[in-house]
């Protein structure tokens, strides 16, 4: 009888506690699994950017070609031993990787990733996600003040600045969006692209008309994520690998997978927020149902991997950045076209 | 300190990346793919113990001393009767360390009766210092491996190394083929025989025709009437020399081997 109502409730998922535990589940799956997927491609697409084959042996079952490297690696990073520095905060030491991890997997829960495929529709979605985010660089500075080593404290202050430097432009890029859509919301983002005319007749994602907010909101992601050619807080032939030079086995395996999370969450809200969602162009219906819910989660998972990519990309060609160049871009030329930006949107939602 | 503004190599260089991926990687998988070394590889010495007369050479020349070589004197005993007796080098421990060869290849540059080799095989590193120390018996092992040399040009003579080995089976081949005919037609009359056997030998002289070679005048002045260098003409005249004198002889041979063959019943008949 109990079973009967239960598999009612699961169909329906017209029990919230039930719901609930399913979403929460299948966005913790996503989240295990997804980074797996993007550091493989980074495996991959990085060796052949440099005339390497990149992992070959480790496989899953009959697949070769090294696809089973990172769950080679997750069990050495969980067989190798957890050193904890004497002279180190025990406590901030042995929690900033949890600080840095949870935020990622928090944004998770307001991204949607289809109709109807997402764990909660917040009003002030895009603003949660944001706020969200900017905690994880709280685990950066624990572990850099924590760890009792000159590089990583380096490293974390190097990390505040440029968190704090690049916060600015992926705020105010994501803000000219809200700007036109008219909402917070990042369901209500995407019905609004899908609405959106350019000029009242052609129908284009954001990225046409935003093209330097989205430009501006992915190089800020990229800084955000301390990823090439943005890494000086973890230069490893400057510092050694900043806040992360002390950490060992599980713990640092958790500052890995939050930073490829990042990339996934990241290249997600891009994705929400310039390319359209679920749509695989505006205008373009999805059928009804759970066949239409599969295919705009495919044609979303499409617009991240292919964001995931550029980053990988951009890693492989570019050289790292210099300090005082990353700040100049950022205050000098990022954040004034940002500004401009909202100006310029703001005029033309009113004047169009 | 105005910032500079991103230009068009940041295109560039995402496209050279882009490029790159696109086209094939050249790493080979090397522990499933095997390497398609050349055949003067520096992978390993092999020693040809038969040709040895522990002359010393090698070791004395190896700049990391590293080949050991022990001998003592055999007393052969005079082949007539009241003549001398003579005395042989007999080896008895032939070992190269490897863990000490820098591989420069001198001993093998200076083995004046062709005993040392180099093989392309590369596999043989161990766990144990001590087990590369290889001994006469591993280095003939290596000997297997060592490739015949290639030619040096397109169209050269063939290697003695190469045509030793085909003469020696060129011969053991005969051998075995007078032997097969000896034991079938024994009791099928005489004459079968050494026809039989004189045709083989026939078809086996071919080969080794000599000739002296000699520059073929009319060749000559041709190419060079054709502006030739002098030395290239000679050459060539040379060899054109050479091809016809062999072709004379062969044809001669074949002459004298149909009628003969007649000639020779007849030789018999007269007999």
């Amino acid at each position: 009888m109990t079973i009967a109502v239960l598999a009612q409730s699961l169909l329906a998922l017209d029990n919230v506690w039930l719901a609930l535990g399913l979403k929460l589940g299948l966005i913790v799956v996503f989240f295990l699994t997804a980074p797996l997927a993007v550091g493989y491609m980074e495996h991959k697409v990085m060796a052949h950017m440099q005339d390497r084959l990149g992992p070959m042996e480790a496989g899953l079952g009959p697949i070769k070609h090294g696809v089973g490297q990172l769950v080679a690696d997750g069990v050495k990073f969980i067989q190798k031993e957890d050193i904890i520095p004497t002279a180190a905060d025990k406590w901030v030491f042995s929690w900033a990787p949890a600080v840095s991890l949870v935020p990622v997997l928090v944004i998770l829960v307001v991204v949607p990733f289809g109709p109807g495929v997402w764990a909660e529709n917040l009003d002030a979605g895009i603003f949660f996600a944001l706020a969200v985010s900017s905690v994880g660089v709280l685990g950066i500075l624990m572990a850099a003040w924590s760890s009792a080593n000159k590089y990583s404290l380096m490293g974390g202050i190097r990390a505040a600045a440029q968190l704090i430097a690049y916060e600015l432009p992926l705020v105010l890029a994501a803000a000219a969006v809200v700007l036109q859509a008219g909402t917070l919301s990042l369901v209500g983002i995407v019905e609004a692209q899908n609405e959106f005319r350019l000029l009242g007749a052609i129908p284009v994602p954001y990225a046409v008309p935003h093209v330097i907010g989205f430009g501006m909101f992915y190089v800020a992601a990229l800084a955000e994520l301390s990823r090439p050619p943005f890494d000086m807080p973890i230069a490893d032939s400057e510092i050694i690998f900043g806040h992360m030079t002390e950490y060992s086995g599980l713990r640092y395996a958790f500052f890995m997978l939050s930073e490829y999370a990042g990339m996934v969450v990241l290249s997600a809200l891009a994705t929400v927020l310039f390319l359209g969602g679920w749509y695989p162009w505006p205008g373009v219906p999805l059928p009804d149902g759970a066949l239409g819910a599969l295919l705009g989660f495919g044609v979303t998972m499409g617009k991240i991997i292919a964001l995931t990519f550029v980053m990988v990309w951009l890693r492989a060609t570019f050289p790292r950045l210099r300090e005082d160049q990353l700040q100049r871009m950022s205050w000098l030329i990022l954040i004034p076209l940002a500004l401009l930006n909202i100006v310029v949107v703001a005029v033309a939602k009113v004047m169009l | 300190m105005r910032p500079t503004l991103p230009k068009i190599g940041l295109l560039k260089g995402l496209g050279v990346t882009l490029k790159t991926m696109m086209s094939p990687s050249t790493t080979s998988q090397y522990p499933h793919v095997k390497p398609d070394l050349p055949p003067r590889t520096r992978g390993v010495i092999a020693l040809m113990e038969e040709n040895c007369t522990v002359c010393m050479l090698c070791a004395r020349e190896c700049p990391d001393w590293c080949i050991y070589i022990d001998s003592h004197k055999d007393t052969i005993p005079p082949k007539k009767e009241g003549g001398r007796a003579r005395t042989r080098n007999q080896l008895d421990r032939f070992a190269i360390d490897f863990a000490l060869c820098m591989y420069c290849g001198i001993c093998v540059e200076v083995c004046p009766f062709d005993a040392l080799f180099w093989s392309p095989e590369f596999e043989y590193s161990t766990y144990s210092i001590r087990e590369l120390t290889h001994e006469k018996e591993q280095l003939r092992v290596w000997m297997d491996t060592v490739p015949a040399p290639p030619q040096l040009e397109v169209g050269a003579e063939i290697p003695p190394e190469i045509s030793d080995g085909l003469e020696a089976a060129r011969k053991a081949a005969e051998a075995e083929a007078q032997r097969l005919l000896a034991a079938s037609q024994p009791a099928a009359g005489g004459d079968g025989a050494p026809a039989g056997g004189k045709a083989a030998a026939g078809t086996a002289a071919d080969d080794d025709i000599h000739v002296e070679a000699q520059v073929d005048q009319e060749t000559f002045d041709k190419l060079v009437a054709e502006g030739k260098s002098e030395r290239v003409a000679r050459a060539k005249a040379k060899a054109a020399y050479v091809r016809k004198e062999k072709a004379r002889i062969r044809r001669e041979r074949a002459g004298s081997e149909s009628p003969p063959a007649g000639g020779d019943q007849g030789e018999r008949a007269g007999g």
